[in-house]
């Protein structure tokens, strides 16, 4: 008797190039027909050593390098690590600069929620939604390069405050072969003030077109059949994996570090948490869309109040930030400042801190141990993707292999801060 | 009631109709596309792209060659070796930026104290071969010659704010 044929499974690679996994994630799917048996995520490939390069680089030269770990949230990450520092050096940070960093934090999470909401469609099929969320992305765009002279890669916030106060006028459009001057004018109409009218303006329209995005999506029934009960995860295995942000959120636990260990001014913040109740896909997209409300909430906020309070933006301790241009140039104490900064960097007393925020992701946390040098002795970067990534196995298993790029969609994954 | 009406909607296919009509409404709605490269879209007044070297209205170079943008330069893309001139000032006799290694971050303006070293808004440029993208000082000085006005009046602008 002939012996029974072996049936094996069969594994692919999802990635590295595929176009629905996202960055460079390599995901090894072991499949049985079309059903996933075990979806196996490999990281690595976008690893650049981001806590080991710390190490040789002064408290100030770190920070650029942030940005470059989730770069869909640039500020955000900068935001942890200069809480970290300060705790450190017990730092005051002017009341003017925590405002202007929430704001800032609320933009960022509006971007990076556009970005999810856009892409995820696209990953499941929803052609247009990326084109109507990257509109508003641009705008936001514009502000990020108003206010730090970068559309990603911002750089702007420094221990002991930011760089620089936000700009009193924005760039305009220019007539053209294109646009006559009615266009011109119209496109330029909010555009004439200061930086906080173009927020403004951005803020008070922005509310309808999360609409938009929910007419296109929240009742769409191929949304639904795609998203609805696909990737469950119960609150009680979403805390035992460590999820964190609308992740967590969206299985029903209400955690949200901005309410439960207000940072910053957020204690000061109107705003309500969205949380789910099946902890599916589709209730993270919905926790994304009500978190894109009720950070345009806080930023509508922040404006009102920076519009009253003007003020120093950055700590006037010159062992930490460097003084004015103008007094540097004409005091000699300053110059030394600003030459012992620059070369030598800030000393930072000997200890260690942990400093988290409420990242667009989830919890995002820095670990800086000093041993009193002007370099980190060592620097530990929690990042929010790492856990969720890790949880892909979980969430994929039983599922067909469609539903692999909804599960990897709904995680919000940035490979850069996976892989750091 | 509501079961009657939740049927139709479903049978009409009355949420797809309702995305499709906002598609609709954009495809008839005025566009916002802008046609790059003829046309651009607003540059912020900070933007942070190519660098120069800048000159005083002397024709003198601004560099003294303090090398702390060398020392500040978190990627270490700027390479800087001095020596005294013949009038005896300090100036660079080599200046070096690798903008493959620089990670733009702006730190070299911040840190420069006679402004010289800025970053431009410029933002294509392009090499063809290795080591085209190797900066070096004769190449940023002409840079800087080049667009000083338009440096030197984001410089002004945005002097208060730093
Ligand atoms: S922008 Fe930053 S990385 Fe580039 S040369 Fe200047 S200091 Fe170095
Ligand atoms: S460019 Fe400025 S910071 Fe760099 S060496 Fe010259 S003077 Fe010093």
């Amino acid at each position: 008797m002939p012996a029974m044929a072996e049936i094996r499974n069969y594994t692919i690679n999802f990635g590295p190039q595929h176009p629905a996994a996202h960055g460079v994630l390599r995901l090894v799917l072991e499949l049985d027909g079309e059903v996933i048996v075990r979806a196996d995520p490999h990281i690595g490939l976008l690893h650049r050593g981001t806590e080991k390069l710390a190490e040789t680089r002064t408290w100030l030269q770190t920070l650029p390098y942030l940005d470059r770990l989730d770069y869909v949230s640039m500020m955000c990450n900068e935001h942890a690590y200069c809480l970290a520092v300060e705790r450190l050096l017990g730092a005051e940070v002017p009341l003017r600069a925590q405002y202007i960093r929430v704001m800032m934090d609320e933009v960022t999470r509006i971007l990076n929620h556009l970005l999810n909401i856009g892409t995820h469609a696209l990953d499941i099929g929803a052609m247009t939604m990326v084109l109507y969320t990257f509109r508003e992305r641009e705008d936001l765009m514009d502000v990020y390069e108003a206010v730090s002279g970068a559309r990603l890669h911002a750089a702007y916030y420094r221990p002991g405050g930011v760089y620089r106060d936000l700009p009193d006028r924005m760039p305009q459009y220019v007539q053209n072969k294109f646009k006559n001057a009615e266009t011109v004018k119209r496109l330029n109409e909010a555009r004439q003030g200061s930086l906080l009218d173009f927020i403004e303006d951005f803020t008070n329209r922005f509310p309808a077109y999360v609409d938009e995005y929910e007419t296109l999506l929240t009742d769409n029934r191929i949304w639904k059949q795609r998203t609805v009960g696909v990737g469950v995860v119960s609150p009680e295995r979403a805390l035992a994996l460590g999820f964190t942000g609308p992740m967590l959120r969206g299985s029903g636990v209400e955690w949200d570090l901005r309410k439960k260990q207000p940072y910053e001014v957020y204690d000061r913040m109107e705003f309500d948490v969205p949380v789910g109740v099946n902890g599916d896909c589709y209730d993270r997209y919905l926790v994304r869309i009500e978190e894109m409300r009720q950070a345009n909430r806080i930023v509508k906020q922040c404006i009102d109040w920076l519009r009253m309070n003007p003020g120093p933006v950055i700590t006037d301790n010159h062992k930490v930030a460097p003084p004015p241009r103008e007094k540097m140039k004409a005091g000699m104490e300053e110059l030394i400042h600003h030459f012992k900064l620059f070369t030598e960097g800030m000393h930072v007393p000997p200890g260690e801190a942990y400093a988290a925020i409420e990242h667009p992701k989830g919890e995002f946390g820095v670990y800086a141990i000093s041993d009193g040098g002007n370099k980190p002795y060592r620097i530990k970067l929690r990042s929010p993707g790492f856990p969720h990534l890790a949880a892909t196995d979980e969430m994929a298993k039983g599922h067909m292999i469609a539903d692999a790029t909804a599960i990897i969609g709904t995680i919000d994954l940035v490979l850069g801060d996976t892989d750091r | 009631m509501e079961k009657i009406t939740n049927f139709f909607k479903t049978f009409l296919l009355f949420e797809l109709v309702k995305g499709m009509a906002l598609t609709g409404r954009y495809f008839f709605a005025r566009k916002i596309t802008v046609q790059f490269p003829e046309e651009k879209t607003p540059q912020g007044f900070r933007f942070r792209g190519l660098h120069a070297q800048r000159r005083y209205a002397s024709g003198e170079e601004r560099c003294i060659g303090c090398k702390l943008c060398e020392a500040v330069c978190p990627a270490l893309a700027i390479n800087i070796e001095t020596e005294e001139r013949e009038d005896g000032t300090r100036r660079t006799t080599r200046y070096d930026i690798d903008l493959m290694k620089c990670i733009f971050c702006g730190f070299c303006e911040e840190s420069c104290p006679v402004d010289a070293i800025v970053e431009t808004r410029i933002l294509e440029y392009h090499g063809e071969k290795r080591g085209d993208l190797y900066y070096t000082k004769p190449m940023l000085l002409a840079v800087g010659d080049k667009y000083e006005e338009q440096i030197a009046k984001d410089r002004a602008a945005d002097a208060k704010y730093r």
